[in-house]
């Protein structure tokens, strides 16, 4: 009984002690940077976006780091849930001393980081999550996102599909937040293009749980001339499989949104949709300087290709290692006023934060669908500038608070 | 006209798979009396296995079909592998204990998939032969949907056939009815059960493989897939194989038809389904009243006594060292005490209603996140001071608690336990579409503790204060009569009543309370983090509290403190590393094999003699 009190007292003790450890010591040759995201989820994005940071934190790091001090990532796992992100910021703010916030995927964790941020002053880079609301309703002095929003991405299909004579349209779209942002913003923009077309039907499937049989009937029936896909992931897969048994796709324009991108194109290899005009990253076509050098590093090292999540990844630090070079400090404020306005030059080339809502101007690929060699590719694409796809300064100081 | 055929032809076939996975589910509880949910993990495996067998042989109708068989018999002997080495050794344990066990499995599967499957989607191989579609009145309809839509009536009447017409069917029937008597007249049951979970898993991974060619394997389809079985498995009564065949058709007609008709309407119907016919029939449409009542023979509990004098003082110490914490602690410390607090505050009115009450909740969260959503609305919308809406919030959430206690006090077990769950999704899907008023899943961000309490030290005081004290005052609750009526409820419906004690309004009275104190914990929980989002509301969170609960033990008053504290320390500590959850699920079954009375019920029996005082020992009572 003795010897059990003894052991019980032990491990009461160890476990008191590694609650309260005391904060980590300031590191002195190294700058530390806190990374969220979801890596227990979404593996097929995160997983390429962990390989594009890694591989640009080696770049900065061998030559030579930042202002004479090498960068170093403390990397954690949300599992999507924003108050766990929440805690997770706290202890790396509190405890592991890092000099900023960035990275999470899901647009709720973005915002909650967002907000966080603006309470306790913290420099936060939002990498992925789409949502508007990021930068425009909750947007804050310290929050900068890089990823071309949703409003953004759907402008630019909407732009491309007003060429199209389609007036009768349909759509199709997760249903929660990013879903319907995306189906709002390019109804909004095709029809200030168009104010002839009409949408005629939707559909809100559950996020990867598509009743995709039954929601293609009910889209076929309305019969429209054009359909606006946001699916993705599983759930695009079975749209695009019992769409064509069904004979859905026939004769009909459709607009997808992150279709051409390879996570969620290179899934459906031979089967993947032809003709669809949709945003994405044709990794294999891209010969740009910026790219190229992006391209062959990335192979190198990790004898794959790049996603869509490794540019992410890799212009997140890129543009971080940029900030801290320009600020010369790990001063939050001074920060802030390094990245307001700064360009550099990422893996798609050059991409400037703004001042005015801290939406940087990274921007996409857009073209047609086509299958090769038995897997699915973008022809016809080019790339648009994020500039040119956001709404005039007066809205946007309309939208911030 | 050819619409409408087609239209319903797809929901049959969709309600094929999902009746595949909920018979198998069925099943499994059935006899067994687990609430499996690895099932959808077994489903999850079932899918890779045989995208991976077709793949690997040359494309035929042979090595299509043999992939799939061989799948579904992996599948089988995985849920053995599982049944034998993990919750045999636990059936004597309480059966909401197997319930944490499976999840453990879940979560060690999780990972075990991604590291063996790797983390891309892969899309499902067509069916060789079946690859075209069939023209019905100028409706396209896939030829692989009609194969399914022939397949499910055949499993069924296989199974039907293998319980009616072999001395096998008629002993898993007899174990159905009356486990004890089974095994009095000499039967093994061991292999009985053994047998039954691979027949379980067996159709859990023939619903994984045969869907491939429908869509396709991912890491998410097991967390996506189990919602669905389990309101299959409830709306058409458990253990019922013909009623999950009933309810599946039902769903998947539903899910057909809704969308033509309310596009929006795919996150509630099924829930909405479930919730109407468990108020109408009780035990799902074609279930049986359980027998046993919802006590068990073996009940670990020992007799509730006030604290004893040793005990008070260890309490009162523990108390201290919280009041002096900030002394030696940094900020993220008291962060995280304070959440284990208000954590630990919800798990303990879980534990009121589901230990002394004896009503299991799946669904929770409905009121944690409720209450954290009452206070952020009022704090939003009306500029509530802080300290009113930390009132309000669980006056909102008792006022839920009794509207949704109301339907639910009148069934009991797993029935009262999916209907609080089809409220709880209920209530989510509402916060979650409503965006003008509840900013969908966008949240409410904003809500930061009022200026006073906006200090660190004085918040971390304050959750302290709130949490410490409902806690407590929960626990003396427990000592009151009313107390001792729930109790008196929950051991014997039948001789509480002959004593004149109105049961089903206790067990509404208590349920209220238990909402209550849980949206007190939301209200708190929602200024700490400054924001809330409707998963604070959904299943997954409904979990956390539950699994926190039984990780403690649901047979002592400590234990959902201990089980809260483990949970949110253990999740905090291991999410640093790369595969965290199969180490955590690794832990968890070390948890459960180890300590099957919960971690805070294994210490109160340990060291219930130095705890007990003396003049009760010397008395003689345990």
């Amino acid at each position: 009984m003795k010897t059990r009190k003894i052991i019980f007292v032990a491990v009461a003790v160890v476990f008191l002690a590694l609650l309260i450890n005391a904060p980590a010591v300031f590191a002195g040759g190294t700058i530390k940077l806190g990374e969220i995201n979801t890596y227990s989820k979404l593996t097929s994005f995160t997983f390429p976006y962990r390989n594009g940071w890694e591989l640009a934190l080696d770049e900065v790091n061998k030559s030579g780091g930042v202002n004479g001090k090498q960068l170093e990532v403390i990397s954690r796992d949300d599992a999507g849930k924003p108050g766990n992100a929440v805690r997770i910021a706290e202890e790396m703010i509190r405890k592991d001393n890092v000099a900023l916030l960035m990275g999470s995927f899901f647009s709720n964790v973005g915002l909650a980081l967002t907000d966080f941020a603006k309470r306790n002053k913290v420099f936060y880079l939002a990498a992925e999550p789409l949502a508007d609301a990021v930068v425009w309703a909750k947007g804050n002095r310290y929050t900068f996102r890089l990823r071309p929003s949703t409003y953004m991405q759907a402008a630019m299909l909407a732009e491309q599909a007003a060429k199209n004579p389609a007036k009768r349209w349909a759509t199709i779209a997760p249903n929660y937040a990013y879903g319907k942002d995306a189906v709002k913003a390019f109804e909004e923009v095709l029809k200030a293009k168009r104010p002839d077309v009409e949408f005629i039907a939707e559909q809100w499937p559950a996020l990867f749980k598509i009743n995709a049989g039954a929601e293609i009937q009910a889209l076929t029936r309305a019969n429209p001339e054009a359909v606006y896909n946001v699916t993705f992931g599983g759930d695009l897969a079975k749209f695009v499989r019992e769409g064509k048994l069904r004979g859905f796709f026939k004769g009909k324009y459709i607009v997808s949104l992150l279709t051409g991108e390879p996570e969620y194109m290179d899934p459906l290899k031979g089967e993947a949709p032809e003709g669809w005009l949709v945003t994405g990253y044709p990794w294999y076509a891209i010969h740009t300087k910026a790219h190229t050098m992006f391209l062959k590093a990335y192979q190198a090292k990790y004898n794959d290709y790049p996603r869509t999540g490794s540019v992410v990844g890799y212009n997140m630090l890129m543009a971080v290692a940029n900030m801290l070079k320009k600020a010369g400090s790990t001063d939050t404020e001074k920060m802030v006023d390094a990245m307001e306005g700064m360009t550099f030059e990422g893996a798609f080339g050059p991409v400037t934060f703004r001042k005015i809502d801290h939406q940087s101007t990274m921007g996409a690929y857009v073209g047609y669908t086509a299958v090769k060699n038995g897997k699915g590719v973008m022809v016809n694409w080019k790339y648009l500038d994020g500039k040119d796809y956001l709404p005039s300064d007066a809205e946007v100081m309309k939208l911030r608070p | 006209m050819g619409f409408y055929i087609v239209q319903f032809l797809t929901g049959l076939s969709d309600a094929a798979t999902l009746f595949f996975v909920a018979a198998g589910l069925s099943l499994i509880f059935g006899v067994t009396r687990i609430v499996n949910m690895a099932h959808g993990s077994f489903y999850m495996i079932g899918a890779y296995v045989a995208y991976f067998v077709i793949a690997a042989l040359p494309h035929s109708w042979f090595s299509f079909w043999g992939g799939i068989l061989a799948a579904a018999l992996v599948v089988g002997l995985v849920g053995v592998v599982v049944e034998v080495f993990l919750l045999r050794r636990l059936y004597r344990a309480p059966e909401l204990f197997l319930l944490m066990a499976t999840f453990a499995v879940v979560l060690v599967i999780q990972d075990l998939a991604r590291w063996a499957f790797g983390p891309e989607d892969l899309l499902g191989p067509m069916a060789p032969g079946l690859e075209g579609s069939i023209n019905f009145l100028g409706a396209l309809m896939p030829v692989y949907d009609l194969v399914l839509i022939i397949a499910a009536p055949l499993v069924l009447i296989a199974i039907w056939l293998l319980f009616n017409r072999t001395r096998w069917g008629v002993l898993v029937r007899a174990a159905t009815e009356d486990r004890e008597m089974l095994a009095a007249l000499g039967v093994n049951q061991k292999w009985l059960f053994t047998s039954v979970v691979f027949l379980g898993s067996f159709l859990a991974g023939l619903g994984g493989a045969i869907q491939l060619p429908k869509g396709g394997a991912d890491l998410l389809m097991d967390m996506n897939v189990i919602a669905a079985a389990f309101v299959i498995v409830v709306v058409g009564g458990m253990g019922s194989i013909p009623g999950a065949f009933l309810a599946a058709v039902i769903i998947g007609e539903l899910g057909s038809f809704g969308v033509l008709f309310l596009p929006q309407s795919t996150l509630v119907m099924m829930f909405l389904v479930m919730a109407v016919v468990l108020v109408i029939r009780p035990y799902g449409l074609l279930g049986k009243p359980e027998v046993h009542d919802v006590v068990p023979e073996e009940s670990f509990e020992s007799i509730l006594r006030p604290a004893s004098r040793k005990l008070r003082y260890i309490g009162l110490i523990l108390l201290m060292l919280f009041l002096l914490l900030p002394m030696v602690a940094g900020r993220y410390q008291l962060i995280l005490f304070g959440e284990m607090a208000m954590f630990a505050l919800a798990c303990m009115s879980l534990y009121f209603m589901m230990g002394p009450g004896g009503m299991v909740s799946f669904g929770h969260a409905a009121f944690f996140g409720g209450g954290a959503y009452a206070a952020a609305l009022m704090t939003h919308y009306v500029h509530t001071p802080m300290g009113l809406a930390l009132f309000l919030a669980p006056l909102c959430m008792g006022l839920l608690a009794l509207i949704i206690g109301w339907f639910c006090v009148r069934l009991s077990g797993v029935y009262l336990a999916m209907l609080t769950l089809a409220f709880a999704q209920i209530c989510w899907s509402i916060v979650f579409q409503w965006t003008g008023f509840t900013g969908g899943d966008d949240g409410i961000l904003g809500i930061w503790p009022a200026k006073w309490a906006s200090n660190e030290v004085i918040f971390y005081y304050l959750t302290m204060v709130i949490s410490i004290g409902g806690i407590l005052l929960l626990r003396f609750l427990l000592f009151t009569p009313l107390g001792y009526t729930m109790r008196a409820c929950r051991d014997s419906r039948l001789r509480a009543g002959a004593v004149g004690i109105n049961v089903t309004r206790h067990q509404w009275f208590s349920f209220a309370v238990a909402g209550v104190f849980a949206g007190l914990a939301g209200g708190i929980y929602v200024f700490s983090k400054g924001s809330v989002f409707p998963d604070e509301m959904s299943i997954p969170r409904s979990f956390d509290i539950l699994l926190s609960v039984l990780l403690g033990g649901v047979e002592s008053i400590s234990g959902p403190i201990v089980g809260s504290s483990a949970f949110i320390w253990l999740e905090d500590k291991i999410s640093h590393i790369g595969f965290w959850r199969l180490i955590l699920g690794c832990i968890f079954i070390f948890l459960v094999s180890v300590f099957p009375q919960g971690i805070g019920g294994y210490f109160g029996t340990r060291f219930a003699n130095f705890l007990s005082s003396e003049p009760e020992k010397a008395n003689g009572t345990r």
